[in-house]
């Protein structure tokens, strides 16, 4: 009785310890990834600073990272012959996400449009993969020609740029679309209405929102290259000055400020990646995070 | 179509007579069935020829036959998904011309939409029938509790074992109390132990509504064990060869006991000497084709 007691408490004992010494390993882990984590971003922004310093690589061209850092704080001091650094990111932000906003609706209504309709796809099929194979930043150019230098053409720009991304997608994603799921429903009496809002859209969706990641980074770039190439206000013109007075410096502050904003974006997509598609099992959104 | 009361009624109580039992509505007649299919490259492909087959109101028939011998293509025809190229199919003395009313699909995969909880899964029947939200919800919540899944409602299909899975599909197929159930292979991808359970779990489901059962098997003790009726297809152009009839008792009661006794073991004997020429040479031809 006592011998079988003692043994109990040893099995509890044992047990306590192999739980503790996991926890352990995950946190040993954990913490090895942010060592190597810091160790890159140290090795890599401090050996630019030391090469330019040391004049191994010339800062006149190539920037040096604290004088980036300089110029991120005078955008945001002193401003810019522009307006306030404010003022011409929300004009940036404000063309990128119409753009999204244009160009993920387009993409995603044509998508399961020519998605569900084989007829409409045979013919137009061929059209779309030509107009996917021009460089498309190029409109870029003819928008602004056509249509001034307001915010009009850069909503264009990154609209054009975003539908694409989400119209594969969303194509893609209609005709993968389980074809028992559609006879089952069918077979219960749905109409192709019907069959759309249960059926089609739904399982699109998987693909539609996985395109928004990368249609949101193409969005920023539409409407920055769009900037560059003719504006009054916005990021893009910021850079296009900077470019023109030969400072790096300020091209890379530029940089980094949109990166900032297109990992808030990114965030907040995640988000809805994740309320939308709550269904998934999770080792699918785990990969994603990477 | 039946009412809402009148569904829920009958899903209710599972001993009255609802769906197909004695019901002239659950008749199926098929008449020379011939389907053709045209391949991409243009040239036509005879899927199943000159088939001819009834299944009394009530009646639980199962085809047997060779891979690729057009079983799946003959449940396609009677739903009406689609049209036959020759040949008719009559569902209660009415030819079907478009999608069948009454009829309800059970696949191998199962058919449940992953993005939809397992309570609407179930419901998607009657709600696409025109049942209100909350009177679907009272009889998807009734037909979980009979299928084994109370508690499991808002569970999505990946957290759910392959068996669980199969019950859901089994309620989802059954809420709308059915005239007709089309079965393609519904256990084909389950461990024995478990196919043998839905297999107990479906002959008592079916007992309590008898519709009329088309049920697509590889399994020939499968067959014998569930139906009324089996019936062997030959493979390429699929034709019917022979029909048996089963004249076990019911109900059947445990489908692992009755495969021990002697009338099933006589009737399975007497249909396999059958359906075994026409799984030889449909292997031939499969093992010849991609020599």
């Amino acid at each position: 009785m006592t011998s079988l007691a003692q043994n109990a408490a040893l099995v509890r004992e044992q047990e306590a310890e192999l739980k503790a010494s996991a926890r352990r390993a995950v946190t040993l882990r954990k913490t090895w990834i942010w060592v190597g984590r810091i160790l890159l971003a140290v090795i890599v922004i401090g050996g630019w600073q030391w090469f330019t310093e040391a004049g191994w690589v010339d800062k006149f061209f190539f920037g040096q990272p604290t004088e980036v850092w300089n110029s991120l704080v005078k955008l945001f001091t002193d401003g810019t012959a522009f307006g306030s650094i404010w003022e011409n990111l929300w004009i940036t932000i404000q063309e990128a996400l119409g753009g999204f906003v244009v160009g993920t609706l387009a993409g995603v209504i044509l998508g399961i449009l020519l998605g569900s309709n084989r007829y409409l796809s045979d013919v137009v099929g061929p059209y779309i993969r030509i107009v996917n194979s021009i460089p498309r930043i190029v409109l870029g150019s003819i928008f602004i020609v056509a249509f001034g230098l307001g915010m009009g053409p850069k909503v264009l720009l990154a609209a054009v740029l975003v539908f694409f991304v989400v119209f594969f997608n969303a194509f893609q994603g209609v005709r993968e679309v389980d074809q028992n799921l559609i006879s089952n429903v069918r077979v219960l009496g749905a109409s192709p209405l019907q069959v759309a809002m249960h059926v089609t859209i739904p399982s699109a969706m998987t693909w539609i929102i996985a395109s928004l990641h990368s249609a949101f980074g193409f969005a920023i770039i539409g409407a920055l290259v769009a900037e560059v190439l003719g504006a009054q206000h916005g990021v893009g013109l910021i850079i296009s000055q900077a470019q023109g007075t030969f400072d790096p410096n300020t091209v890379y502050a530029c940089m980094v400020i949109i990166a900032a904003v297109t990992l808030g974006a990114e965030y907040f997509i995640s988000l809805l990646e994740h309320s939308l598609l709550k269904w998934r099992p999770p080792s699918r959104s785990e990969a994603q995070a990477i | 179509m039946t009412t809402v009361s009148e569904l829920h009624r009958r899903g209710g109580t599972p001993t009255d007579h609802g769906g197909g039992g004695g019901d002239e509505g659950a008749r199926i007649e098929i008449h020379g069935l011939t389907k053709r299919y045209l391949t991409p490259k243009g040239e036509t492909f005879t899927a199943i020829r000159d088939v001819s087959l009834t299944v009394e109101p009530g009646q639980f028939c199962a085809i047997v036959g060779p891979t690729g011998c057009g079983k799946s293509t003959t449940l396609a025809q009677v739903s009406g998904l689609e049209h036959p190229s020759a040949g008719s199919v009559s569902v209660g003395g009415k030819v079907v011309d478009g999608i069948t009313n009454g009829v309800s699909y059970m696949f191998q995969a199962d058919a449940l939409f992953p993005w939809k909880t397992v309570l609407n899964n179930v419901l998607i029947g009657p709600v696409l029938l025109g049942t209100p939200k909350r009177e679907a919800t009272e009889l998807a919540m009734d037909w979980l509790r009979r299928v084994g899944l109370s508690g499991f409602e808002d569970r999505y299909p990946h957290q759910l074992s392959g068996g669980m899975r199969k019950r859901v599909a089994m309620a989802a197929a059954l809420i709308n109390n059915p005239r007709i159930l089309l079965m393609d292979e519904p256990f084909g991808a389950l461990d024995v132990q478990t196919k043998a359970i839905m297999q107990n779990e479906l002959l008592q489901l079916w007992e309590g509504l008898r519709p009329s059962v088309l049920f697509i098997t590889h399994d020939l003790d499968e067959a014998v064990a569930l139906a009324d009726k089996v019936v062997i297809m030959t493979s390429s152009p699929g034709t019917i060869k022979n029909v048996f009839d089963i004249d076990l008792p019911r109900p059947r009661g445990d489908v692992q006991q009755i495969r021990h006794e002697e009338r099933f073991l006589e009737l399975q004997g007497q249909i396999w000497s059958s359906l075994k020429d026409e799984v030889t040479r449909a292997y031939k031809q499969t093992a010849g084709a991609s020599a």
